[in-house]
């Protein structure tokens, strides 16, 4: 789906960043979004909607869609594209509206 | 920690509009703070222009460049500049204290909350929905956000890839992905024939215009290296769960490509969700077809002590941004006493001139790149509203039940109700009411539109600072 651009056509050497999507380790680079991290390792879809449970992914890039919506380190209806990956970080895909503890 | 409590004047949004403005009222005296969405300045234009892997500037071209000249004066102005910073809601201080904002913005999802004097939205343009069959699918994205991937993850299309719609935006990116020696496998042209005999009556502004070469070079590019399909309608993105194919008609016969990758475009539109909050007059734009905030010549609002600069009053693009933006601080910098009016006035005298040439050749574009109205007012199954998946027949129907406007649509339908607060299906639900009653979109109205303009929760509402007069208008047992 998406591929970096190679070495030679001069994309500068960024430290790699680790973290997990739906529990499968996923290398990213430093100052990746979540949603860049996602479409980088094959994945365009993050969540299922609350309205019909039908897969939905990031698809502005800049914040205002909510159509990239996850769950990151437990905390529903994060913007996956605003944002940055950080070592260790455990992202996984929201099913429907997220879910408010009792 | 710096104090963040007061400041002469706010500025939202750190694109070209923003940057400059900050750094000229800044230069000039005036307290100034900048509050960006984003981790580095640039705004969507010049999109991690500090930080982008793509070193080599070839690939974005030197126009992505120029954005970086626009940074190290903001950084030397003495503008405090907040990166992450979201703005959710402004007010006007008190009815005892007409004058200046009480605003409340979220960094990392705590709350906290700015007093200014003056406020300058430079808060920009978003994509123009799309609004075609199957544009919720995974794999389908717009060709802005494409171009964000590419600058601020150096990520560029695998796989089979389909461009679709029609703008300036749409080549440049396509243009971008040559250069990065990326796939491209077919640009889908939504331009419907005799559009250029219509713009051809301003051709002479547009031959006048200093990109005109440029631009000329970038289409001649894209031509020699991308298949091309013109008069495209019926665009439509197909797949189960996941797109697999794009299906169109051209030159009276269908046609289906096998697809991993759909980016959609028809042009922007300005970003009006926090100028509408605050209650500033809009106008109807009838060559762009899209609300933009009534402003004066130094980006002054209806509202007193509120301007806006850039795209976000009007689309005039990126370098023009960047000139109403010095325009708007001079004016602040002059209200607040900083400088006198000869001295406004001899400052702005090099913006106004280098804004003309910047907005030289517009009108031709403008109409050339009108998007058609199949993607202005869709009907049948198409969804209309991502966030609550409203279809466009389903609107149609409500309007013949006796709906007469979009405020009434939301309670038949909750279309512009869930978490882009209409964002991208605003425009759309607008134009199909109006369709519906033969009106103006102009009489239809948009979206009433109310704060906090992104959601936020009430963890993070709850962490406002408190003062003691807001504590004891709710606490009612005291010692």
């Amino acid at each position: 789906m998406f591929k970096r651009l190679d070495e030679g056509t001069g994309e500068a050497g960024h430290a790699t960043v680790q973290i997990t999507v739906n529990d499968a380790v996923v290398a990213c680079r430093q100052g990746d979004s979540v949603a860049a991290a996602l479409f980088a390792q094959g994945i365009s879809a993050c969540r299922d909607t609350a309205v019909s449970q039908a897969p939905r992914g990031p698809f502005c890039m800049m914040g205002i869609c909510y159509d990239c919506l996850v769950t990151i380190d437990g905390k529903p209806n994060q913007q996956a594209c605003m944002t940055l990956a950080r070592d260790g970080m455990a992202v996984r895909r929201q099913h429907g509206a997220r879910e408010v503890p009792a | 920690m710096i104090s963040m409590e007061q400041c002469d004047l706010l500025v939202v949004g750190a694109g070209p509009a923003g940057m400059a403005a900050a750094t000229v009222a800044a230069t000039l005296g005036v307290d100034t703070v900048l509050l960006d969405e984003q981790p580095g300045p640039g705004g969507q234009i010049y999109r991690s222009v500090t930080t982008t892997p793509v070193t080599n500037k070839r690939i974005l071209g030197e126009d992505y460049w120029h954005g970086a000249t626009l940074v190290e004066p903001l950084r030397q102005s003495g503008a405090r500049y907040e990166p992450g910073a979201t703005v959710w809601a402004v007010s006007q201080k008190t009815a005892a204290d007409p004058s200046g904002f009480e605003v409340a913005y979220s960094v990392g999802g705590e709350a906290r909350i700015l007093q200014a004097r003056q406020l300058l939205l430079a808060t920009g343009a978003q994509e123009r929905p799309v609004p075609v069959p199957g544009w919720t699918l995974p794999g389908v994205i717009t060709a802005g956000a494409g171009q964000i991937l590419l600058k601020s993850s150096g990520l560029v299309p695998s796989g089979r890839m389909v461009l679709a719609g029609c703008g300036p935006l749409l080549y440049l990116v396509a243009w971008q992905y040559l250069n990065a020696g990326a796939r491209i496998d077919a640009l889908l042209e939504t331009t419907p024939s005799g559009r250029l005999a219509q713009a051809m009556p301003h051709a002479w502004g547009f031959l006048r215009s200093p990109y005109l070469a440029k631009g000329l070079r970038l289409m001649r590019a894209v031509k020699a290296g991308v298949r091309i399909a013109r008069g495209v309608t019926a665009l439509e993105a197909r797949g189960d769960g996941q797109l697999d194919s794009v299906r169109y008609e051209a030159g009276g016969a269908s046609h289906t490509l096998a697809a991993d990758l759909l980016m959609l475009h028809q042009g922007v539109v300005p970003n009006v969700n926090l100028s509408r909050a605050m209650g500033m007059e809009h106008v109807w734009n009838e060559r762009l077809d899209c609300w933009e905030p009534a402003v004066d010549a130094w980006g002054a609002s209806s509202v007193p002590g509120a301007g806006i600069a850039g795209d976000g009053a009007g689309i005039a693009g990126a370098l023009a941004a960047e000139h109403r933006g010095r325009l708007a601080a001079l004016q602040v910098a002059h209200s607040l006493g900083r400088i006198d009016t000869a001295r406004r006035d001899r400052g702005a005298a090099g913006p106004r001139q280098a804004l003309a040439r910047a907005v030289r050749g517009r009108e031709f574009f403008d109409i050339l790149y009108r998007a058609p109205k199949e993607f202005l007012r869709p009907a049948g199954d198409t969804i209309v509203c991502r966030c609550e998946e409203v279809t466009a027949g389903q609107v149609r129907e409500t309007v013949k039940l006796g709906c007469t406007g979009p405020n009434q649509m939301k309670s038949f339908l909750r279309c512009g109700m869930g978490p882009c607060q209409g964002r991208f299906c605003g425009l759309t639900v607008s134009e199909i009411i109006a369709d519906e009653l033969g009106k103006h979109p102009r009489e239809v109205g948009y979206y009433r539109l109310r704060f906090p303009t992104k959601p936020l929760t009430l963890g993070e509402l709850a962490s406002l600072p408190q003062t003691d007069e807001s504590i004891g208008a709710v606490v009612r047992l005291k010692k």
